[in-house]
């Protein structure tokens, strides 16, 4: 391996750099320095502000404060193409193509090679995609529209439009979760090359050992800043797992020892093609149960599908013993599941409804009489369960979108509480509220399984689910790749489950 | 079923090509069609392939095609210009009203005048849709009304008549060199020269890429508010030169004159094969969409077919054209589907 230059000055410093949306801080302290010919990975959990810093090195995202270096000249992007046209190309999770478009048109949108008269020379644009693609060792046709190609070959385009830059720096931001061996290989392969030619890589993989294969240095982010940079021959798996999730646990869950009753829910088998396949576990009364995983990993789409949201294409789901029809929440409903989803502006509350009436939204049925439903019964449903949740609110008939956060996230869960389910499904209980109000509803939580709930509970947050969970299964790529009881579960061990280390690695 | 294993596809020479010469197809196929409905109408009406009759096909065609130009270059960024049949009957009206109010003015001033209205309300439209972020839809409706509202308060109940158009003016309506009419060649100019313009430069490139993937377009730089506000600028300016046109082929206009113009527009555009939502479709393809349509509705009249049929045909060829599309792209999908994993050399 070429050892990179480090007396060299280097080819971009990011340094404090924070950036806010609203109340949430997404990026506190972001700092890192790649210099020439080196391959950098960025490493953290999900929400560690990976996303947030690889946004502002592509000018989409304008830094609150911080100074942003390339090469030795301070800069500060207006946009997307400041940041191309000054040298530093990303290569985005999700392909970002163009399908009407020819795949030489999205590798050139924007630069097209020109002949006099400013027009587009199709020829010179048809043989440098055929020369980037030698170079990838790819056969693609570059005329044929973008519609239509796979996710590998989208990004295989993607990296291709990285290369045409010329760029001193690339940012990969896990080009690699969509990828085949092979082409990972020979992913791999062109990192190398670029790294002789100069330029330097950031690379973003949750698989570690791609980023122990081929990355110099490592940088670690948690919580929105900058923990750590090391060599990579410095540090050991382990500890670059500590160094992302290493947090301290306190009283902010609450756990009470809970008998364990019947199994409520059981899921058997439950696939949903090309997300997830041969999903079976179950839940009691009185338990919570863990759905680890990272990003992508299907956690959701298994929530969704149990709930009947989205519909399975095979298995069965069976609540107090009934089993459930396919793609059917009102079912759902009625066998007594509840489901908290992930995203509650979008898909939990109706943001421009008051208070009451979201708490109620759920339990409407109930509450009519004569198929009429009187304010009144609205109110005290809501007024009893705002008590119950210790909700924070001006008045009952304000708008939700007034409230906190966690005082949203309360009502979701008042709305489905207002119907005592037996089953509670709860996606990301915590995401983005404050810490207090976290506590409060980890605080709930516990109390219904007190109450003998079962709750099926999905978090990218590590501590939340070593804190709550009873059990907890580690979803990877779809499948369910391990499950450990309470007394298992430890950071290191899911995040070795989740990023495909259950092999055991030399600590 | 008794096995779930499907069996390859079978492997087709360059399906790839085949895609394509699918997609080039379409332009080919609008003109069979025209050709076909000419022809059994001619069989049952043989004045209808006179000279005097071709030449309505093609007069009639002109206006809508003109204006399905500069749709297109909306439609293509996942907007819609509903304003262009009031911009018409403004701009017609006030280029009127000047040759009313000076008489010996030179001709060419008429069209250049038309254009330059079209032109502002094009602008104010695109800028208000890019900046506010309303939808086009929503802007244009309201743009529709006010144009419209604006051009019955100027033209109070008067209109323009024939007596106060130029000679020289109206010529371009109704004359013709060796059988076409001059109005069809103007036409037919700017539609080839857009078209090739679509073609061959970056910004308009860039137009395709806003429609296929908005936020990809923000991701490559490209100014997609610029763009956007251009191709509104550019329908309004073509709007505006076709109201130049419209007072130059009927030489009668009153605060109706273009009205309801703005759906066989986009009708022209769909049967024309553009993409009602963005990113693809040619300006040939809808300029040959409003041929179709005049056609069709031309050879209703030829067939003494009550004109009410009229509609009720063109919508029909709407609802196919719009199932035939869906067909295609889906069996577009399936062989680059195919064509990938034949290509692949993993």
């Amino acid at each position: 391996m070429t050892e990179p230059d480090h007396e060299a000055p280097p080819a971009l410093l990011l340094e404090k750099a924070s950036k806010s949306f609203g109340a949430v801080h997404a990026l506190i302290d972001g700092s890192i320095t790649l210099y020439p010919g080196e391959a950098h990975a960025l490493l953290g959990e999900n929400g560690a502000g990976k996303s947030t810093l690889v946004k502002i090195l592509a000018g989409v995202h304008h830094p609150d404060g911080g100074r942003l270096l390339v090469g030795d000249r301070r800069v500060s992007f207006s946009g997307p193409a400041a940041a191309r046209d000054a040298g530093v190309s990303i290569i985005y999770q999700e392909p970002t193509l163009f399908p009407d478009l020819s795949v030489a048109e999205n590798i050139f949108v924007g630069r097209h090679p020109l002949t006099s008269g400013r027009r587009i020379d199709r020829a010179e644009m048809r043989r440098q995609t055929t020369a980037v693609f030698r170079q990838l060792g790819v056969q693609l046709d570059p005329d044929r529209p973008a519609r239509g190609l796979s996710v590998a070959d989208q990004q295989i385009v993607e990296i291709a439009k990285a290369l045409s830059f010329n760029a001193n720096v690339i940012v990969m931001d896990e080009p690699t979760a969509a990828l085949a061996t092979v082409e990972v290989e020979r992913l791999f392969e062109v990192m190398r090359a670029l790294r002789e030619q100069g330029a330097a890589v950031m690379f973003i993989s949750h698989r570690l050992e791609e980023v122990f294969e081929s990355c110099q240095r490592v940088t670690i982010m948690r919580d929105g800043r900058f923990v750590k940079t090391s060599a990579i021959e410095k540090l050991t798996i382990d500890d670059v797992i500590r160094s992302m999730v290493g947090r301290d646990l306190d009283a902010l869950f609450p756990k009470t020892q809970t008998t364990r009753g019947d199994e409520l829910l059981e899921v058997e088998h439950l696939s949903s093609e090309g997300v997830f396949s041969d999903i079976s576990f179950s839940v009691r009364q009185g338990e919570i149960v863990g759905l680890a995983g990272l990003v992508g990993a299907g956690r959701s789409e298994v929530a969704r599908a149990i709930f009947g949201i989205d519909r399975r294409t095979s298995g069965t789901v069976t609540v107090g013993g009934k089993q459930l029809p396919n793609g059917s929440p009102l079912a759902a409903m009625a066998a007594g599941v509840g489901f908290v989803p992930e995203d509650r502006r979008q898909q939990g509350l109706v943001m421009d409804l008051s208070i009451d009436h979201n708490v109620a939204l759920a339990s409407l049925r109930r509450l009519r009489r004569l198929g009429l439903i009187r304010r009144s019964s609205e109110r005290n449903l809501a007024n009893a369960w705002a008590e119950k949740l210790q909700l924070t609110f001006g008045r009952m008939k304000n708008a939700v979108s007034t409230l906190s956060g966690g005082n949203q996230q309360k009502v979701v869960l008042a709305k489905w509480l207002a119907r005592r389910p037996s089953v509670l499904i709860i996606d990301e209980p915590t995401r983005g509220i404050d810490i207090g109000t976290k506590a409060e509803v980890h605080r709930i939580l516990d109390e219904l399984v007190s109450d003998g709930v079962a709750v099926l509970m999905i978090s990218s947050e590590l501590p939340e689910v070593l804190g709550m969970a009873d059990r907890v299964l580690v979803l990877r790529e779809g499948r369910l790749v391990s499950e450990l009881s309470r007394a298992e579960a430890d950071e290191a061990s899911i995040m070795r489950a989740a990023t495909g280390q259950l092999q055991g690695s030399p600590a | 079923m008794s096995t779930a294993v499907e069996s390859p596809p079978p492997v087709v020479e360059a399906p790839v090509r085949r895609a394509e010469a699918l997609l080039r197809a379409r332009e080919l196929g609008i003109v069979v069609a025209i050709v076909v409905v000419f022809v059994l109408t001619t069989l049952h009406n043989h004045a209808f392939a006179k000279s005097g009759s071709l030449q309505q096909l093609l007069t009639g065609a002109s206006i809508i095609a003109l204006l399905a130009v500069g749709e297109t270059l909306v439609i293509i960024t996942r907007n819609v210009d509903l304003s262009v049949g009031s911009v018409v009957g403004l701009s017609a009206y006030l280029v009127g009203d000047l040759f009313v109010k000076h008489p010996g003015m030179p001709v060419i001033l008429g069209f250049v005048v038309g254009t330059g209205i079209g032109l502002g309300i094009g602008l104010v439209n695109g800028l208000i849709t890019t900046v506010t972020r309303v939808p086009s839809l929503v802007v244009t409706l309201a743009a529709l009304y006010i144009v419209r509202g604006i051009d019955a308060l100027i033209v109070h109940g008067r209109r323009i008549d024939p007596i106060s158009v130029p000679k020289s003016y109206s010529v371009v309506g109704y004359k013709a060199i060796l059988g076409v009419p001059w109005i069809a060649i103007i036409v037919t100019l700017i539609v080839v020269a857009v078209g090739y313009a679509m073609r061959s430069f970056r910004s308009s490139r860039e137009l395709y890429a806003i429609g296929s993937n908005p936020e990809a377009a923000t991701l490559a730089g490209i100014p997609a508010g610029r763009r956007v506000v251009t191709a509104f600028a550019i329908s309004g300016a073509l709007a505006g030169l076709s109201g130049a046109l419209f007072l130059a082929e009927y030489a009668t206009v009153d605060a109706t004159a273009g009205n309801g113009y703005e759906l066989s527009v986009i009708a022209a555009v769909v049967v024309g094969g553009v993409a009602i939502f963005g990113g693809s479709g040619t300006v040939i393809g809808a300029a040959l969409g409003a041929l179709l349509l005049n056609t069709i509705n031309q050879a209703l009249v030829a067939s003494r077919i009550s004109a009410f049929w009229d509609q009720a045909i063109a919508g029909g060829l709407l609802l196919g054209t719009i199932a035939f599309d869906r067909w295609l792209s889906l069996r577009i999908a399936r062989s680059l589907r195919s064509a990938e994993g034949a290509r692949r050399d993993v």
